[in-house]
């Protein structure tokens, strides 16, 4: 009665899988199963939670709060809680995670299978880097991990690989309450865009682009900036939900143009200051529940890359060629990040971040490719909590802490018992 | 004033998507069942989600031993005491009828048991004049079907115990809800096929605003009203030869 024959998918609903899946809802149901890849709530765009013809965990009822120590800021916590639970619940006492990914439902586990990053990667880094401890379950024993180890850094970004993730210890940060002062600035094109990014002090950045801008306008966006703050009154807001998959005409070329346009337009020429929730903030896609559905049955792709500092011109050529296809989705963002990460297979490095949704489309997969040889060519990388078409050779060149990582993931699973369609499709695991 | 929680079947799989909203809410909460460590677990969740307080019980439907000291303990709470039951289990049917013996448990569970200790909840919640209980039934009690009758049985047991201690509680200004789920994705229906599924969470959501909108009976999903008012009104000559 444990599995439970299913077809899921990654959130993007391009890439699915057919197999076998269990939910534990106690540490002694999950101790009864036997070995096999662990995911949380599948808010990985591709195949890392996909693991076809075989069985995989549901950790997502495991996701309970431990322990808190208000003196340290530790909370100790099961890997199948959201994030966005942990700031709900602590940010009005003062706490806050100090990284929290673009979704709140991503799972702490997840978090750190992927070390993910926030908009305030630049000042403190990736997740990985606030986890003072964790526990992972190998071939059917707990084993405690601390930073500084091997096996740390194999398990931050590690993709599940050095044993299911069973409960971490994260480090809070200091907050000022649970409502954001966000600020929102025009861009209006791709150099004064990096200007406004370089130049911003806030804890917080990011900046949406209108990927389907062309001409001067290349590379214009909003830039938003935001800091907790105390004191103000919680604006109200209310989940709406996708109830059926969109046809696919509802992200339409012109469609898309129009929303940018009026999302542009949206701020004044000189800016605006608003109070947000602070959910609403880090979140903003959240409300809208399953939004994965506007791109319709055949689902989407994100391709996420980052190049250095140096390679921002290279960035700009591949927005030009995205913005020239007309492919591009609403739901695009640019970032700079700074240098941290915790684990060998980690995503950041410093420079510049852009992330954008096609619809999973013939000419949309062959953009992302060409944009993919252009990030290894500009010295960069893509995200694999994103990627659902890269190449094995292209992640190698990406990745050169990868061989030290697959010495680490074949001491600790042997018998390759947590592969997923994700490690095989890109042969992560073994030399090629 | 304060607003206390007794839940019985705590680690059932809907009770711990309740629990949960509770606790956010910031009510005192009582989880009371059989597994003490996994309490244990749930309540120090509850107590880092918000709950003032969050204590366990043991509590066993087949077992009243220790009911009039769980009373006791309540009683020492002021403010408002509130219950919500979650007990009960569902054999297959044909390893019930392979083993007859088993239909003792089921009614304890679902039934003799909840009804044994709301029967002694009563005075106290009749006494405060406040309050709520909302007891979990299940659309296979609204009528006998040869895959689930035992089960269904000891359902519609505990429904017409709620009806009649609605009727009673009423008059005191204690609202009891009948909740009628039909099938909920939880550890109890793992891998079975089952029409009309719904998740915990949703269950535990409809919960709380029936309870808001003090509701009598209420369906989760409210499809399954309809399904059995349907099913409800199959005269017994052509039901009997069906298999729904």
């Amino acid at each position: 009665m444990d599995w439970k024959d299913s077809e899921y998918t990654g959130w993007g609903r391009a890439l699915r899988a057919t197999g076998q899946l269990a939910r534990p809802e106690t540490r002694d149901a999950l101790a009864r199963l036997e070995a096999a890849p662990a995911f949380g709530m599948r808010r990985s765009y591709g195949d890392a939670a996909l693991n076809s013809d075989g069985r995989a965990v549901d950790m997502s009822a495991l996701d309970r709060m431990i322990a808190f120590d208000p003196e340290t800021g530790d909370l100790q916590i099961e890997a199948g809680a959201r994030i966005g639970d942990v700031a709900r619940a602590f940010a009005p006492r003062g706490w806050l995670p100090p990284v929290m990914p673009g979704t709140g439902f991503a799972t702490i586990g997840g978090c750190i299978a992927q070390d993910v990053h926030g908009k305030n990667h630049h000042h403190i880094g990736s997740f990985g880097q606030h986890i003072r401890q964790l526990t992972l379950l190998q071939n059917g024993a707990e084993r405690i991990v601390k930073p500084g180890s091997a096996l740390f850094r194999a398990t931050l970004g590690g993709l599940g690989q050095t044993g299911v993730i069973l409960r971490a210890t994260l480090r809070l940060q200091r907050c000022k309450g649970d409502v954001m002062l966000v600020t929102e600035r025009r861009a209006p094109d791709w150099e004064r865009h990096l200007g406004l990014l370089d130049a911003s002090r806030a804890s917080y950045t990011v900046g949406w682009i209108d990927a389907t801008a062309t001409g001067a306008a290349l590379g214009r966006g909003i830039v938003e900036e935001g800091e907790t703050v105390a004191g103000l009154v919680r604006p109200r807001a209310k989940p709406r939900k996708i109830p059926f998959d969109a046809p696919h005409w509802a992200l339409a070329p012109p469609v898309v143009r129009a929303f940018n346009r009026a999302y542009y337009h949206r701020v004044p020429r000189q800016g605006r200051s608003l109070v947000r929730r602070l959910e609403d903030f880090f979140f903003p896609l959240d409300k809208l529940h399953d939004w994965n559905r506007l791109y319709g049955k055949r689902g989407f792709h994100q391709f996420q890359c980052v190049v250095p500092l140096a390679a921002a011109d290279a960035l700009r050529a591949m927005l030009a060629e995205i913005a020239g296809s007309g492919l591009a989705s609403p739901l695009a963002v640019l970032k700079r990040m700074g240098p941290g990460r915790a684990g060998d297979l980690s995503f950041p490095m410093e420079g510049y971040t852009l992330a954008i949704d096609f619809p999973n489309r013939t000419e949309a997969r062959a953009l992302i490719h060409r944009l993919e040889t252009r990030t290894l060519e500009a010295g960069g990388r893509i995200y694999l909590a994103k990627d659902s078409l890269a190449s094995a050779a292209q992640i190698r060149a990406m990745y050169p802490d990868l061989p030290q990582w697959q010495s680490i993931v074949a001491k600790a699973d042997p018998a390759g018992a947590l592969e997923t369609d994700m490690t095989r499709r890109l042969n992560l695991r073994s030399e090629i | 004033m304060k607003n206390s929680w007794i839940i019985l079947g705590a680690t059932s799989g809907i009770a711990r998507a309740l629990i949960r909203r509770l606790a956010e809410q910031g009510h005192t909460l009582f989880l009371a069942g059989r597994n003490m460590p996994e309490l244990e677990a749930i309540a120090a969740d509850c107590r880092l989600r918000g709950a003032p307080a969050a204590e366990i019980m043991r509590f066993d439907a087949r077992d009243h031993s220790n009911y009039a000291e769980l009373i006791a303990q309540l009683e020492a709470q002021d403010g408002i005491l509130n219950c919500a039951v979650f007990t009960g289990s569902m054999p297959e049917q044909d390893v019930v009828d392979a083993n007859p013996q088993m239909i003792e448990g089921v009614m304890a569970d679902s039934y003799t048991g909840p009804a044994t200790f709301l029967s002694l909840l009563a005075p106290l919640m009749e006494a405060r004049g406040s309050g709520a209980i909302a007891g979990i039934g299940s659309v296979a009690g609204d009528r006998g079907r040869l895959g689930n009758y035992v089960y269904g049985a000891s359902k519609a047991a505990f429904a017409t115990y709620l009806s009649g201690l609605r009727n009673r509680l009423g008059r005191s200004g204690v609202h009891v809800m009948t909740v009628k789920p039909g099938p909920v994705d939880t550890p109890m229906t793992r891998g079975m096929e089952l029409p009309l599924m719904t998740t915990p969470d949703a269950v535990a959501d409809d919960i709380l605003q029936g309870l808001a909108r003090k509701r009598n009976v209420l369906y989760t999903r409210k499809i399954w009203q309809l399904v059995m008012g349907i099913i409800r009104i199959i005269p017994e000559p052509i039901f009997k030869k069906m298999s729904i």
